[in-house]
């Protein structure tokens, strides 16, 4: 992976703060540098701050402090400069669209797409992301008659067509069934490697957050509880702090990291 | 062959339903000039298709009373009825699409309720504006009323940085508050003044004349340039305000433009032909049914069905009560909704 000699791009936040109005929800935050081409898993409780922060990064809400990809400050960009740069998968899906779903696709590209891409290339490039998520037989189907878990496929798909330098993806398996969840792990790794995209991905299974991720940060109250390789920031006590569960983390048989949770309390 | 492209299969299903619904555009456009046919040859006094055909193209052949029935009353009529029908329409999938509201019209952010105040103060109060001509009084009040509470609705709108709940309660917030002001007029209001108004409020094609004509039809010509070139944006707004701002688009920006092209639209349209509901909310609905929200078909699609609408609707209000025009505002929803409920159920046995 860094045996290519280029430099990866590398993702810097800052006293990072975050709020809804006079709401403060996000307070402070610092985060060490975020590197191209490795997945970090953001987890923690419900109302964490979690998708908070990815918004914020997305620039969908109005955030203080710095965040900086390399060069570039992100923070007071606008919409259309922090899109150049930045793609975040909401963790909501839409309701009731008459669109199909290369529709929907393509419109992550025909929308803003400055006059650089021809029709055809669009196209190209729409049907690829269908076909790496596997869903190319539902390119003509529309968004209301799919599953909740195609549909969760589909809003996938409108995030990697755009090719970002940072992915930041909300809760993206959520609905899938256990192959369909390993396959979007397997192709979001992929991804990251493949184009050395920076990816944030929120998860609430913490299991797959150690086996597909390089590093995790958990986030509790709007303030980072715990960040590291999975081994270190997935521990029974950090387990037991954040989300009040008394659990062991044990190694399977093939060598991944398996949360047991015995009881809440 | 399809080794060629690793994608021919998909490619040539898009293509072919990119056809389809350009197919559906041109039926839609096709139906709305044989109403509108319908319209010009439909009236009290009887002259044949020929005749209105012969008339159009050589206004010489005829002879004098045929010509103006033709020139002066006929076509300004039922051009009218076409380009309202479009406007209004144009105007609710609009604001369908950018208050991501399905109930969303011209009249949800009383604009019609406002057009209808300014109508009230002309004919009531009689106040007038210097400079303009008698017959234009009316329509220039209710335009002034019904721009004026749009851009009353933004800027409130732009003050609390609000979303788009909030606009459309700011909307019915002002449909009560102007219709409240209507009530008050009338309860002051002569016998005559009084009538008058409620002639205006259930909207008629009456009024139309070609000068009406050009500037409606300039402010719609005007307009949908940029409504169709807005038309990519919208569509990805229909995937989630989120969503569409992570593509880039700066989703303020893009209402504010829409809701300034709607006001245009819907406001012009009221002050010339008084409030016609149901278009604005019912076409957009039809379109929908038939091409989808891709804005590049779901737009045009919306004008056409607003205009055919319309157009039947003139012809209904011509024929319903044999030697009687019945206001068009009443006709709309009676030749509107079987439409309409048609389509829905023809559509569910699909599924
Ligand atoms: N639009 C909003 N306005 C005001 N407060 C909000 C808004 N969105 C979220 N919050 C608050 O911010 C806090 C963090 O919410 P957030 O959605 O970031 O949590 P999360 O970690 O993503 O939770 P979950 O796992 O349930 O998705 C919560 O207390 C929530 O009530
Ligand atoms: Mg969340």
């Amino acid at each position: 992976m860094q045996g290519t000699g280029e430099t990866l791009p590398q993702l810097h936040i800052g006293g990072l703060h975050v709020g809804y109005g006079r709401r403060r929800i996000i307070e402070a935050l610092d985060l060490p540098a975020l590197e191209g081409g490795t997945v970090t898993a953001l987890i923690g409780p419900n109302a964490a701050g979690k998708t908070t922060l990815l918004r914020a990064l997305a620039g969908l809400v109005p955030a203080k402090g710095s965040i900086r990809l390399d060069d570039v400050e992100l923070t007071g960009l606008s919409v259309a400069g922090h899109a150049r740069h930045v793609t975040y998968m909401p963790q909501a899906l839409p309701q009731r669209v008459a669109l199909t779903v290369f529709e929907a696709t393509l419109s992550a590209l025909m929308s803003s797409r400055g006059g650089a891409l021809s029709t055809a290339d669009a196209h190209a490039r729409a049907l690829d992301a269908l076909a790496r998520l596997g869903i190319s037989d539902l390119a003509m189907r529309g968004l209301d008659e799919l599953s909740g878990g195609q549909r969760q496929l589909a809003s996938l798909a409108q995030s990697i067509v755009r090719e970002p330098a940072v992915l930041l993806l909300d809760e993206p398996t959520s609905a899938l069934d256990i192959h369909h969840q390993l396959r979007v792990m397997q192709l979001v790794a992929e991804l990251a490697r493949e184009r050395s995209i920076i990816v944030v991905i929120v998860l609430h299974d913490i299991a797959q957050a150690a086996r597909y991720a390089q590093r995790v940060v958990v986030l509790q109250n709007g303030a980072v509880a715990a960040d590291g390789t999975p081994e270190a920031a997935i521990t029974p006590e950090t387990l037991a702090r954040v989300y009040r569960v008394e659990a062991r983390v044990e190694r399977c048989s093939h060598g991944f990291l398996q949360v047991i949770v015995d009881r809440a309390v | 062959m399809s080794e060629l492209s690793p994608h021919a299969q998909e490619l040539a299903a898009y293509a072919r339903l990119v056809r389809r619904r350009v197919a559906i555009v041109a039926g839609l456009g096709a139906l709305m000039l044989v109403a509108l046919l319908f319209d010009i040859a439909t009236g009290p006094s009887n002259l044949p298709l020929g005749d209105v055909v012969t008339g159009i193209l050589h206004p010489a052949a005829l002879d004098a009373p045929a010509r103006v029935i033709i020139w002066d009353v006929r076509l300004p009529y039922a051009l009218m009825a076409v380009l309202v029908g479009a406007a209004l329409a144009l105007a609710g999938a609009e604001m369908q699409t950018i208050l991501n509201n399905p109930l969303a019209s011209p009249f949800t952010l009383g604009v019609s309720s406002a057009a209808s105040f300014g109508a009230a103060l002309a004919l009531v109060l009689g106040v007038g504006l210097p400079l303009l001509p008698a017959d234009w009084n009316l329509p220039a009040f209710a335009f002034l009323f019904a721009f004026g509470s749009v851009l009353l609705l933004q800027s409130l709108a732009g003050l609390r940085g609000t979303g788009v709940e909030t606009l459309v309660l700011f909307g019915i917030a002002l449909v009560f508050t102007f219709n409240a002001l209507v009530a008050l007029v009338q309860f002051v209001a002569s016998q005559e003044a009084l009538q008058q108004l409620v002639f205006w409020s259930m909207g008629s094609l009456s009024r139309a004349s070609w000068g009406k004509l050009g500037v409606l039809g300039l402010v719609t010509l005007a307009v949908v340039p940029f409504s169709l070139k807005a038309s990519w944006r919208m569509t990805a707004l229909r995937l989630g305000e989120d969503r569409a701002r992570s593509f880039g688009i700066s989703v303020a920006r893009l209402r504010f433009f829409s809701l300034l092209r709607v006001s245009l639209l819907a406001a012009t349209s009221v002050a010339f032909v008084g409030t016609i509901g149901f278009i604005g909310l019912v076409a957009p609905h039809i379109a929908r049914l038939l091409v989808g929200e891709d804005h590049r078909f779901f737009l045009p699609a919306s004008m056409l069905a607003g205009a055919v609408i319309m157009s039947l609707a003139s012809v209904a209000s011509k024929t319903l009560v044999p030697g009687a025009l019945l206001p068009v505002g009443i006709v709309t929803a009676l030749i509107g909704v079987p439409f309409f409920m048609a389509l829905i159920f023809s559509r569910r046995e699909r599924l």
